[in-house]
C-alpha cells in the first residue's frame, strides 16, 4: 500500500512539473533518456539480475518497439497509447521466441545469441524500404497533446507513467514466486529443477517480461526524435548501460537499478551537456569496472555493509 | 512390498561413450537401498536419469505406478523424487529457511507462515534450527549436507536419493547424516544411498547394488556384496 501512495505521488508530482510552465523545456528532453534507462535497467534486471541471464541483445527490444511504433504510425495513424502498447506486445513476443531458441545455454553462450538477435534484426531492417531502411524515416508528430504545453513534455510524462509501471512489475516478480524461482535458478539451475522449479518456464516468462518492458521503452522513441534510423536505433551501448545501471546499483532488489539508471544516466545527460556527447561511454565504464572490483553487489551492497559495520 | 521404482533397461550414452548399458534395478517402498561402484562406474548418470537431470536416455524409469521417463526433472520432484548433490548446490544468496520455501513454493504451492513453520520442523530435525537464518553461502560442510538433505524433503519425497552426502566428512559427522536419513527412513521414505564410505552404506542398507562401468555386477545384502569376488575385482582390480 505503502508503495502504491508513493509512486502515486511521484507521478502526480511529475505531472505537475511537466504542465508549469516555468520549467525549461531542455529538461524534459533529458529527463525522457533518464527515465527510459529506468525502465531498460528495470527491464534488463528481471531476466539478468533475478536470473543471471545476462543479455546483451538491448537493442534489438528496443528496436521492436520503435519500429513497431512507426508501422503502426504510418499504417494507421495509431495513437502513442497504442503504439506503445503494440510495441511491446511484439518485444515481448521476440523475448518469449529468443528465450526459446536460446534459453536452454548458458552463462556467456546466452550472451553471445542475444548479440546475434541484435545483427539479425538490423540488416532485416537496413533493407526494410516501408521504415525508411539504412537512411531512416522523418517523422510528423500529430497535434494531440492531451493537455501538455508540448509534445515533449508530454513524452516525458508518459514515459514516467511506464518507469512507474516497470518498476511495479519488477517490484510483482521480485516478491512472488516467480521471484524466488529466478533466484535459484541464478543461484543452482540443477538445485532449482530437483526442487520443483519449472526452470525453463520462469525463465521464457521471464525473457517475454523483460522483452515487452524494453520494447515499451523503445515505443516513444521515433514520437521523441521525430526521426528513427537503424544505427542509432541497434546500437549495442544501450546494452551496456542497461546492464551496468542495475549492476552499479545492485540487481537483488528492484530499487538497484532504479537507483543505478537514476545517478547514471542524470550524470550522462549532465556530461553530455557540459563536457561531451563522447565521454559518456567513458565514465559508465570506468565506473563499471570500479563498481565489479571494489563494490560487485552495487550501492545496495555498499549500503548494506555500512549498515552492517555502524550496527 | 510394493515396488516404487522401476529402473528397465536404461541405456545412456555420451557421444561414443555408454556410461550406462542396459541398467534394471527395482526398488521396494520404504527400502533402504546402497549403490555403490568404483568412481566413474555410473552411479551418478543413473541417478541424473532417475531424478529427470537426464531425459535424453534409452529405456524407461517408472516411479509409483506411472512411467516417468520422458518427465523433466521438476515435475519427476513433484511426483516425489528428491534428491542432495554430490557437490552441495545450495541457493548460496538465500538463508537456510529460504532454501527449503523454494520446494514449499513449488511443489506444495505455498510458502506462507505454516510452510515456514514446517521447514522449522524440518531444519529442528536435522539440527540446523538455530542456522535458519544465516546465509547459505555461510554454511560448513557438514551443515550444507543437511541442508541438502533438509531441502529435499521439504519437496515431500516418497523417495529420497542421497548422493553422497557424507563425501569429506569427519567420522561423527558421517554418524550425525547417517542418523537423519535412519529417521527419514522411518517417516517411511524409500532411501537410495550412494556412498563410498564403506561402513556407512553398510550400516545403512537393506539391499546393495553394485555398479561396474555402467552395469549392475551384483546386488544382495551388504554381508553378500563385501564377499562377492566380482565387487572386489571391481574395486581392487585382478
Amino acid at each position: 500500500m505503502k508503495y502504491a501512495a508513493y509512486s502515486s505521488l511521484l507521478l502526480l508530482g511529475l505531472l505537475t512539473l511537466s504542465i508549469m510552465s516555468g520549467v525549461n523545456e531542455y529538461f524534459f528532453f533529458a529527463g525522457f533518456v533518464v527515465l527510459q534507462f529506468v525502465v531498460l535497467a528495470t527491464a534488463w534486471n528481471i531476466l539478468g539480475g533475478y536470473a543471471g541471464y545476462v543479455n546483451f541483445g538491448v537493442p534489438a527490444f528496443i528496436a521492436v518497439g520503435a519500429y513497431t511504433a512507426v508501422v503502426l504510425f504510418k499504417s494507421i495513424s495509431a495513437p502513442l497509447l497504442v503504439q506503445i502498447i503494440g510495441g511491446g506486445i511484439l518485444a515481448g513476443a521476440l523475448g518469449l521466441g529468443v528465450g526459446l531458441l536460446t534459453l536452454k545455454l548458458r552463462g556467456i553462450f546466452f550472451s553471445i545469441a542475444t548479440v546475434a538477435v541484435v545483427f539479425i534484426l538490423e540488416t532485416l531492417v537496413n533493407n526494410w524500404r516501408y521504415v525508411g531502411g539504412a537512411t531512416g524515416l522523418q517523422l510528423t508528430r500529430p497535434g494531440d497533446l492531451w493537455f501538455f504545453d508540448s509534445y515533449v513534455r508530454m513524452l516525458f510524462f508518459v514515459m514516467a507513467v511506464l518507469a512507474v509501471f516497470s518498476v511495479t512489475i519488477a517490484r510483482y516478480v521480485q516478491d512472488s514466486f516467480l521471484g524466488r524461482g529466478l533466484r535459484a535458478v541464478r543461484d543452482s539451475e540443477e538445485a532449482a529443477e530437483c526442487s520443483g522449479v519449472p526452470t525453463l518456464k520462469i525463465k521464457l516468462i521471464a525473457c517475454t517480461i523483460s522483452g515487452a518492458l524494453m520494447g515499451i521503452a523503445g515505443a516513444p522513441m521515433p514520437m521523441y526524435l521525430s526521426y528513427i534510423e537503424p544505427l542509432s536505433t541497434f546500437n549495442l551501448s544501450y546494452s551496456i548501460y542497461a546492464l551496468g545501471m542495475p549492476i552499479i546499483g545492485g540487481t537483488s532488489h528492484w530499487i538497484g537499478p532504479v537507483i543505478g539508471a537514476l545517478l547514471l544516466a542524470t550524470l550522462q545527460q549532465i556530461v553530455t551537456v557540459t563536457v561531451s556527447n563522447e565521454l559518456n561511454v567513458l565514465i559508465v565504464g570506468v565506473l563499471l569496472v570500479l563498481f565489479v572490483v571494489i563494490a560487485p553487489e552495487g550501492i545496495l551492497g555498499l549500503i548494506k555493509r555500512w549498515k552492517q559495520s555502524s550496527k | 512390498m510394493e515396488t516404487i521404482l522401476e529402473v528397465n533397461n536404461v541405456i545412456k550414452q555420451f557421444g561414443g561413450f555408454t556410461a550406462l548399458s542396459d541398467v534394471n534395478l527395482r526398488v521396494q517402498q520404504g527400502e533402504r537401498l546402497g549403490l555403490i561402484g568404483p568412481n566413474g562406474s555410473g552411479k551418478t548418470t543413473l541417478i541424473n536419469c532417475i531424478s529427470g537431470a537426464f531425459t535424453d536416455y534409452q529405456g524407461s524409469i517408472r516411479f509409483d505406478g506411472t512411467d516417468i521417463s520422458k518427465l523433466k526433472a521438476h515435475e519427476r520432484t513433484k511426483r516425489g523424487i528428491a534428491r542432495s548433490f554430490q557437490i552441495p548446490r545450495p541457493f548460496s544468496s538465500m538463508s537456510v529457511m529460504e532454501n527449503l520455501l523454494v520446494p514449499f513454493a513449488f511443489v506444495g504451492g505455498k510458502d506462507g507462515p505454516v510452510q515456514q513453520k514446517e521447514a522449522m520442523d524440518i531444519l529442528q530435525g536435522m539440527g540446523l534450527a538455530d542456522k535458519a537464518f544465516v546465509q547459505s553461502n555461510q554454511l560448513s560442510q557438514v551443515e550444507l549436507r543437511k541442508m541438502e538433505l533438509a531441502r529435499a524433503m521439504a519437496a515431500k519425497p516418497k523417495l529420497l536419493i542421497s548422493d553422497e552426502a557424507m563425501a569429506g566428512l569427519a567420522g561423527t559427522e558421517v554418524d550425525e547424516v547417517l542418523e537423519i536419513l535412519f529417521d527419514l527412513n522411518k517417516l517411511g521414505i524409500t532411501i537410495i544411498m550412494i556412498e563410498h564410505i564403506m561402513q556407512a552404506v553398510m550400516k545403512f542398507s537393506q539391499r546393495v547394488v553394485c555398479l561396474d562401468a555402467g552395469k549392475i555386477i551384483c546386488e544382495g545384502t551388504p554381508e553378500t556384496i563385501v564377499k562377492n569376488p566380482e565387487v572386489q575385482r571391481a574395486y581392487l582390480g585382478d
